[in-house]
């Protein structure tokens, strides 16, 4: 029987190679209906398990990405019980072991996404089919994160979302085999929303600019619902395309429009330049309707607020993560992480760390690398000591519900990574929503 | 009113930028026959010298944080500071200014030595070929940038004192709700220095009426027993100039990032193209239409009735002016038409 | 004639063979599995496509990543109105994408040179802008056009029970993942080399050469260039249909930045890289930058250190930074690099670089059945 077992998917899709095509399909449905745990690229009795860590080597988020990928080596490193095991320690309640995952030692591929949907593609492909990757993690964007979710989907391989904030990645287009622990658009807009109304009042009118694509417009729609719920007028909600570099043409109508407030619903470049564009234009300086005029920006990240240099401080956005939490399992983290490449981390680090333990945990708790099986251990799993707080998984979308944390650029750093002041934690319990809201379909569990 | 003057205004300074960019590029296109894809870093790199230039006014003494024991963190007080006090911050202040001095030798270094080494054996190589290697050089330079200063934009801040706005409005009596940065307006000002730099040199000096002539018919020009050869290495070098003195100049509009040469490439070939090959006066006058042009498709106003046609308002006039006019506002026959 | 006829028929067999049996001798250089191998394919496609137009006509399109972009939406929306078979959607590429090329030709061979270049790269960026954006009903923006479970698949509901999770494409109940697809765009692939090698030979593309020689006295000659010109136009833009349409099959998404200058400057590179007007070049370059793309970015520092291993320490860490440089997420650098040097070294693209080569080691008397061997036949 073992023999037979043998014979699971990627060995049938090999014996292809030699030009059987047609022998192809008979097998394989043979295989999965007899035995249920056969699946795509199964360890079997390997000394190794593969991860795929898929994530932008070039292209405006390298450096995000350079960062992803030294949070994955060390994760690999602490699940094999090397270096000081970082938030191992304080991750609560954990199965992990520290001698790899299910007692094989974790090794992993590598690859550039590019930010393109297209090569994230086919560098998830090359890790399925060339290297045999267990489950593929990582990204800066949430198209790339969209798109490589569908393809693992099909594939039957677990996909953990790494930096991704629009709505739809675990809303309309939520898959059964992907999972975000980052958080999104309308948890910001739920956080951002009290701080907003309790810094700059009720009575505010505020002006929009919008990345115009999926991104930009679920960020846009959930600031607009939160502001405007507690009585902020919205004067204009006016779409930007992607990369414009100069944005004075958006800049100016601003000046004029009678808004108190301009949101920027963009994030990397466009925020840079954007931010940088509407600071010189005076923005900051100026006074409408006897307010200060103020500057709002939905989501940035430590990278992001050092591109824009003086022009972020003081300004308020959200954050998934900052570097200098003071609770248990950020301090391990930031210690493991500072000791081995003398920086902290960044959100897009923590996140793609936290997501690697939680797949080795959940492959422990289910016994088995099979991906329905370790599904159904991720899904509604209660943890805490991951840096965010009591957190958990919830079912219904793969969605992590955790604190979210409002920040604003910090005036006086202490340091050059001393850029962001937490304004506040906001408590899980006031960014949770009804999962129906988004719509979307999670789909079967086997593939 | 106030709208449409400042969307003028955004256009005329939008054009500005297009129009230095588009200049380099149809120098070299008209004057040396070369697609040169590598204009684009050029721009680039001139925008690092701007950050190298930084990096160095602002070598610092590294004041540890002793709160943060994990890494080195540390705050920064830079060497000039200390030593010459307020001067020193002074001169910090205006390092983007100061940089142009520090680019332009760079720039004509980095022209004489690619057209020297490079761009001359590839004058009569067809154009495919000078495609694929100027784009490889393009790649080249522009990795080279990301491994020594990665991929996050860097900030460049403009000196303080022309950090905020200037009244317009009041300027022409339109009150005060009429405001323009004083950076952007300097920018203005600049490009049309250099723009008018290059035309009285090309216009009123004996080299530049060489140089055109050799735009206009080369064989002949050689034939007069006049060194062409050393002329197109100063006509290379001078485009390396312009664009590299644009970059720098950008840097506080734009923070620069390594990427950002690509990002210009196919816009400044457009505006090049649209102008007209072979004519200066044609790229100038291209780069403040598109710049112009695209400022107005950007309104609410025109948005609402057409969405989404500042996305494309740039390539849309460009095929209405192609198509009307065979070789652009002011192209000459016989320039790259086959 | 007969001479080259069979030649012809001799370097169709190489061909097919070298094609049908890459996922055995790819397999060495890491790049025998199924999803690279179907790229190889696809883009071999779009590159042969792309040399019809601008290796007879020297026309060079800056757009035609357009037409793959039109192949590909055109495709998935088949899926995912009409069946999961393959053959439908492939057609409904090839159809839109020629529909469009007829369109983006017409207009754009009114002019020559750099400005029919700049003519089309302006279309295809109005395309990928709007797709982008405000077409986002259609395309899907930034995402990409995926299936949905809630597809209506009408073709398919009829006599097929949906399951429950999303279907995969298929050519009558052959998957078109892994290697089945790649059979499947090999097989099209040899059909489009066959048929560009046809066309290399005809009439007609002797008349596109003329075209390119000097188009003035072609006019003279009292004949209108214009008509087979745009044949060349829409043959190629089918081509790039043809093979988004592929695309599609192999993977169902879509996604905008396939019609993004990018895109459209890549084949042109593939193209030139392998060398312009040659019949196996275009697919060479294809093959190369792809490999690049995929392979080399791949290698990241603990398999140069497996790599170097046999060194002492010292020696191995100086060797991975060394390399380092050039691979993992400095790969675009080698990309940089291997351009600069084709055509600083291999003037005319690999083919022709090759055949210098050969020349210079073939003794003269052999030289002239070199020279008539058919790479060369098609430069000339």
């Amino acid at each position: 029987m073992t023999d037979f077992k043998k014979l699971d998917r990627r060995q049938v899709l090999k014996f292809g190679a030699a030009g059987a095509a047609a022998l192809g399909a008979a097998p394989l449905f043979y295989s999965r209906n007899a035995w249920a745990e056969s699946f795509r690229n199964d360890p079997g009795s390997a000394k190794n398990v593969t991860l795929g860590f898929n994530v932008p080597q070039s292209g405006p988020y390298a450096d995000e990405g350079a960062d992803e990928l030294r949070a994955y080596k060390l994760a690999v490193k602490h699940l094999n019980g090397e270096g000081d095991g970082g938030m191992m320690n304080t991750f609560q309640p954990s199965s992990l072991k520290g001698n790899g995952i299910l007692g094989k030692k974790v090794t992993f591929t590598t690859g550039d996404t590019q930010t393109k949907s297209d090569a994230a593609r086919a560098s998830a492909k090359r890790m399925i089919e060339k290297d045999g990757a267990l489950m593929i993690t990582g990204g800066s964007s949430s198209g790339v994160a969209v798109a490589v979710q569908g393809l693992c989907q099909e594939s039957g391989i677990i996909f953990m979302a790494g930096l991704t904030h629009s709505n739809d990645t675990t809303g309309k287009d939520k898959r059964r085999y992907g999972f975000r622990h980052f958080f999104n658009a309308y948890m910001s807009g739920a956080a951002l929303g009290p701080v907003l109304e309790k810094e700059y009042g009720k009575e505010r009118s505020a002006y929009h600019l919008t990345a115009d694509y999926t991104w930009g417009w679920t960020q846009e729609e959930s600031m607009r619902q939160f502001t405007e719920g507690f009585g902020w007028q919205t004067t204009a909600a006016v779409k930007t395309p992607v990369g414009a570099g100069d944005f004075s043409q958006y800049i100016t109508p601003v000046l004029n429009s009678g808004a108190d407030v301009l949101i920027l619903n963009h994030y990397g470049k466009d925020m840079i330049n954007s931010l940088t564009q509407a600071v010189q234009f005076g923005l900051r300086d100026k006074q409408v309707n006897g307010k200060n005029f103020e500057i709002v920006v939905p989501l940035f990240s430590r990278l992001m607020a050092q591109g824009a240099g003086d022009n972020i401080k003081g300004i308020l956005g959200s954050t998934n993560w900052n570097w200098s939490l003071k609770d248990e399992g950020s301090s391990a983290f930031v210690k493991s992480f500072g000791a081995e490449y003398g920086n902290p981390p960044s959100m897009a680090a923590h996140t793609c760390y936290v997501q690697t333990l939680l797949y080795a945990n959940a492959c422990e708790m289910a016994g088995t690398f099979y991906p329905p099986e370790v599904i159904k251990a991720l899904e509604g799993f209660k943890f805490d000591g991951m840096g965010n707080g009591a957190t958990e998984y919830r079912a219904e979308d793969h969605q992590c519900f955790k604190d979210v944390l409002v920040v604003r650029g910090n005036q006086n750093p202490s340091s050059q990574f001393d850029l962001l002041e937490v304004v506040e934690t906001t408590p899980r319990s006031q960014v949770e929503y009804d999962a129906k809201i988004f719509g979307g379909e999670l789909g079967p569990y086997k593939v | 009113m106030d709208a449409i003057i400042i969307q003028i205004l955004n256009g005329v300074d939008k054009g500005a930028a297009y129009a230095l960019i588009a200049l380099g590029l149809t120098l070299v296109f008209g004057t040396l026959g070369i697609v040169n894809f590598a204009h684009g870093a050029l721009f680039m790199l001139g925008a690092f010298c701007a950050v190298t230039f930084n990096k160095i006014m602002t070598l610092s003494v590294k004041i540890k944080d002793e709160s943060v024991t994990l890494f080195d963190a540390y705050k920064e007080e830079p060497y000039l500071k200390i030593w010459f006090g307020e001067t020193g911050e002074a001169l910090i202040d205006y390092a983007v200014p100061l940089s142009i001095l520090f680019a332009i030798p760079i720039m004509i270094l980095v022209g004489y030595v690619m057209e020297r080494g490079l761009i001359r054996h590839f004058y009569r190589r067809p154009h495919a070929d000078q495609i694929l290697v100027t784009f490889g050089l393009a790649i080249v330079l522009q990795e080279l940038i990301k491994a020594s200063f990665g991929a996050n934009p860097i900030p460049q801040a403009a000196p303080a004192i022309l950090a905020g706005s200037a009244n317009v409005g009041s300027w022409i009596g339109l009150g005060d709700t009429l405001v323009y940065p004083w950076w952007r307006l300097i920018y203005l000002g600049f490009s049309g220095l250099i723009i008018f730099s290059v035309f009285a040199f090309l216009q009123f000096t004996t080299y530049g009426m060489v140089v055109r002539a050799g735009m206009r018919d080369r064989e002949t020009v050689g034939l007069l027993g006049i060194n062409i050869e050393r002329r197109f290495t100063i006509v290379f070098a001078l485009a390396a100039v312009v664009a590299g003195v644009a970059g720098v100049m950008y840097t506080p509009i734009l923070p620069p990032d390594y990427h950002m040469g690509m990002d210009f490439l196919v816009l400044s070939f457009v505006v090049v193209v649209v102008g007209g090959m072979g004519s200066l006066g044609g790229a100038v006058a291209a780069g403040f239409l598109l710049g112009i042009v695209q400022s107005f498709a950007s309104m609410n106003e025109v948005k609402q009735i057409l969405p989404g046609v500042d996305q494309i308002i740039i390539y849309l006039v460009a095929v209405v002016i192609l198509l009307t006019r065979p070789r652009g506002l002011m192209g000459r026959a016989g320039v790259m038409e086959e | 004639m007969k001479k080259i006829a069979s030649k012809d028929s001799k370097l169709l067999l190489i061909f097919s063979g070298a094609v049908l049996l890459m996922p055995l001798w790819l397999a060495p250089f890491g790049a025998a599995y199924p999803d690279l191998l179907q790229k190889f394919a696809i883009y071999g496609i779009f590159a042969i496509g792309f040399n019809i137009l601008f290796g007879l006509t020297g026309y060079l399109s800056f757009g035609h990543a357009a037409f793959l972009g039109v192949g590909s939406y055109a495709a998935v929306w088949s899926f995912k109105l009409f069946t999961m078979n393959v053959l439908p959607a492939v057609l409904f590429g090839v159809f839109f994408a020629g529909l469009l090329a007829l369109a983006i030709g017409f207009v754009s061979l009114r002019r020559s040179g750099i400005y029919f270049s700049i003519l089309t790269l302006a279309f295809a960026q109005m395309s990928y802008n709007l797709a982008y954006s405000v077409l986002t009903p259609i395309t899907n923006g930034e995402t990409g056009l995926q299936l949905t479970l809630n597809d209506p698949r009408w073709l398919d509901s009829l006599y097929k029970v949906a399951g429950e999770g999303l279907p995969s494409t298929e050519l009558f109940g052959l998957k078109m993942s892994g290697y089945p697809g790649f059979y499947f765009c090999a097989i099209i692939l040899i059909v489009c080399f066959f048929i560009s090698l046809r066309i290399f030979r005809s009439p007609f593309g002797l008349m596109l050469r003329g075209v390119k020689s000097n188009q003035n006295r072609m006019n003279y000659t009292g004949l209108n260039t214009r008509p087979y010109m745009l044949s060349a136009f829409v043959i190629s833009g089918m081509y790039a249909g043809l093979a988004g349409s592929l695309l599609a099959v192999t993977d169902p998404l879509a996604g905008a930045e396939r019609m993004q200058w990018t895109a459209s400057g890549e084949v042109v590179l593939m193209t030139i890289l392998g060398g312009v007007g040659t019949l196996v070049g275009p697919m060479l370059g294809a093959g190369l930058i792809k490999y690049f793309e995929n392979i080399f970015s791949s290698f990241n520092s603990n398999i140069l250190h497996e790599i170097f291993s046999f060194l002492p320490d010292g020696i191995e860490n100086v060797m991975v930074k060394v390399t380092g440089l050039f691979v993992g997420s400095g790969w675009h650098l080698t990309l940089g690099l291997l351009f600069m040097i084709v055509v600083i070294f291999l003037p005319g693209g690999i083919v022709e670089g090759a055949q210098k080569v050969k020349n210079l080691f073939v003794s003269n008397d052999q030289k002239g059945s070199a020279e008539s061997s058919p790479e060369k036949q098609a430069v000339e």
